[in-house]
């Protein structure tokens, strides 16, 4: 550990050398009161060199630490860490925590000491908002690391996606678990239920959203109805999602016995459908889309929108040419998003389109699943109640299918974005 | 090609607020008139409604009369958006659409409207509106590429190009050179004498030095004080308005004693 130091500090003298002729005098002496603390600190030997650089430095570079600083710091509170988490027995998340502490403690005072209040004070909140941060992506890569650890096995499994769960039964999976035979049934029904319900939820609320925005921001100039409009759409923001699926299956109940006593034109066809889990999802994805909308379509410049009247461009033309191309890098993206934030729906789908074993192509007839809903029955309903290992297994790959997705919409989004976006330069 | 402008006693209101009273003035064909006066005084106001863009804005109203060549454009009946096809405005800020290409923005009356022109009518507009507008060899190897990569003299002489495209009888020009360098400055002003020679040009300037250079006539706007509405103070002849004002006021705006 005395090596590095030392090359350290040559290299220093090389560089001060060369910038300034003159040593300054005084920073040595205001250095001095910190040094003694340092060098007693066993984990911190790399202080003990600094005091006499100090003397070497330029004056405007006296009162700084080398870079490494917070390197050796944190090396040193990882191994003092490591020392004090072995005495109860070491456990790696203890460590973590109090290297972490450590860190922020022997860093403040180290800064506080050697360099001023104002540095160890900034240095402080540097480290906690760092920390912040890593506590923040915790979860995260946890959770992405749990579902892709234990979901790949189901994931490689031949004729996962090709397949679904017609003709499996308690047998063929008690066969899996006990003699390890391949896990049989896929998720192919689920995919193309989720995918077909969330198309339809799509088409059903951009229009109605962007639309609704185009009023709010274009035509109401803040008139009653638009207050009001806004109003209600926070309040749908907030509506829990089974409350939607509850509203969706029972208005469809409604629509059809309505339709069918005055005409009889449905026959005999159930509210629980495909459809009507569309109608749920639109529910809770038009005010998300509403609110992106709005946003976008109000930092469009009224600059460009009084070139094109200018022009003799009628408005509903302005609109449609000049407004919504300029946002609709953050249209596109924010309806992607709200894709993505609907295709991990559970509860509204569960009550509104039920739960099959086979592909159901049909959004307007019979009872559809979806991946969400997959996941969950897969989960409480094991396929075997005394054999649930490959039921757990596919309802795993089934959630890693499903972050995949929404990883994907996200980044499809951020695509969008970029190539919608209007072009900013070009000389 | 070109049409005249007469207003009788224009009263201009955003909301109830009285902005501008009793404007009354007659603008030439072919000719470049200025209106100058402190910030505030209303010459923005009464320029953007000369072609009915005062009223984009939710509560603005106007009363009186505005004639472009002896048709009421407040007349009952008038639809604003055949006014604005007749009378073009140029802005303070370059405003190109940031979407299109320079091509496309000089085209822009003709593709917003959803207007069809071949290959060679549209080679045409765009050689020659780039050309009435001095911009066209600086940017003719790259019409393709955005309009906002230009700098912002160019910006603004191609938002100058994209008015003169949909050929207008009168431009209106609110502080075109507000934001530009002397030299962008100087081209736009060498244009501005050239425009005349087919439009009526309005012109709105802080600059009295840009007044006396680019314009035949000039109006004097004032306003007595905050909260009241600004006044057309003085018209006349540009050189009238500058070496013998009859109004007090006129005089010690020109030779720099307030405002």
């Amino acid at each position: 550990m005395a090596d590095t130091p030392n090359s350290v500090q040559q290299r220093e003298r090389r560089d001060d050398d060369a910038s300034a002729s003159t040593p300054a005098p005084t920073p040595a002496t205001v250095q001095t009161p910190g040094a003694p603390t340092l060098g007693s600190r066993s984990d911190d030997a790399p202080g003990q060199s600094a005091g006499d650089l100090a003397g070497r430095r330029s004056r405007l570079t006296r009162n700084t630490l080398p870079r490494w600083t917070w390197l050796a710091v944190l090396a040193g509170s990882a191994v003092v860490a490591a020392a004090v988490s072995a005495l109860p027995g070491f456990s790696v998340p203890l460590w973590l925590v109090l290297t972490a502490v450590l860190h922020v403690i022997v860093s403040y005072v180290v800064t506080r000491l050697r360099v001023g209040r104002r540095k160890a004070t900034d240095g402080l909140w540097t480290n906690l908002v760092h920390l912040a941060f890593l506590t923040a992506l915790l979860p995260l890569v946890s959770v992405i690391w749990s579902v892709v650890s234990v979901g790949l096995p189901g994931l490689i499994e031949p004729g996962f996606f090709a397949s679904d769960m017609r003709g499996i039964d308690g047998t063929i999976d008690q066969a899996s678990q006990e003699q390890g035979a391949a896990v049989l049934g896929g998720i192919r029904h689920a995919i193309i239920g989720s995918l077909l319900i969330t198309i339809a939820a799509t088409v059903i609320s951009v229009p109605i959203g962007l639309l609704t925005s185009i009023y709010l921001v274009e035509y109401s100039r803040g008139g009653p109805l638009a207050r009001a409009i806004t109003f209600f759409v926070d309040v749908m923001t907030g509506i829990p999602s089974i409350v939607a699926g509850l509203f969706a299956g029972a208005a469809m109940a409604w629509f059809l016995s309505t339709v069918n006593t005055l005409t009889g034109a449905f026959g005999g066809i159930r509210s629980t459908m495909g459809i009507t889990a569309a109608i749920a999802l639109s529910v809770l994805m038009i005010p998300v889309v509403v609110r992106t909308t709005e946003e976008m379509l109000r930092v469009v410049p009224n600059e460009l929108r009084e070139a094109s009247y200018a022009l003799g461009v009628r408005k509903w033309r302005t609109i449609l040419k000049v407004v919504i191309p300029t946002a609709i890098s953050g249209i596109a993206s924010g309806v992607t998003l709200a894709i993505a934030r609907v295709i991990g729906e559970t509860a509204p789908i569960l009550v509104t389109a039920g739960f099959v074993v086979n592909v159901n192509w049909n959004l307007f007839s019979g009872w559809m699943t979806a991946l969400p809903v997959y996941i969950y029955r897969q989960f409480q309903n094991p396929t075997s109640p005394n054999f649930s290992d490959p039921s757990h297994q596919r309802a795993w790959a089934a959630a890693l299918v499903l972050i995949i997705i929404v990883m994907l919409l996200n980044l499809i989004a951020r695509l969008v974005a970029k190539v919608f976006a209007p072009k900013q330069t070009g000389r | 090609m070109s049409k005249s402008i007469e207003a009788k006693d224009l009263n201009v209101y955003y909301g109830d607020f009285l902005a501008v009273e009793g404007v009354s003035i007659e603008i030439a064909s072919r000719s470049v008139t200025a209106f100058i006066g402190p910030s505030g005084c209303g010459k923005t106001t009464f320029l953007r409604s000369l072609n009915r863009m005062h009223e984009v804005l939710p509560g603005a109203t106007v009363s009186g009369k505005l004639l472009l060549d002896g048709d009421d454009i407040y007349g009952p009946g008038v639809d604003p958006v055949t006014v604005r096809t007749m009378v073009g405005m140029v802005f303070q800020r370059p405003n190109p659409f940031p979407t299109m290409s320079i091509r496309d923005n000089v085209l822009a009356g003709y593709r917003l409207n959803g207007t069809r022109l071949s290959r060679a009518e549209a080679d045409d507009v765009v050689e020659r509106s780039l050309r009435g507008a001095n911009l066209f060899n600086e940017v003719k190897d790259r019409l393709d590429k955005p309009g906002s990569g230009l700098s912002g003299g160019q910006q603004q002489r191609l938002c100058i190009a994209r008015t003169i495209a949909v050929k207008p009888d009168v431009i209106l020009m609110d502080e075109p050179c507000s934001a530009l360098d002397p030299i962008s400055t100087l081209a736009v002003e060498d244009l501005i004498a050239e425009l005349k020679e087919e439009y009526t040009v309005v012109i709105v300037t802080h600059n009295m030095q840009q007044a006396a250079r680019v314009s035949e006539r000039t109006a004097f706007f004032n306003i007595a004080g905050t909260g009241k509405p600004g006044k057309l103070i003085e018209y006349d002849d540009t050189s009238t308005i500058f070496n013998n004002p009859k109004e007090k006021s006129t005089e010690d705006y020109v030779s720099g004693r307030f405002g």
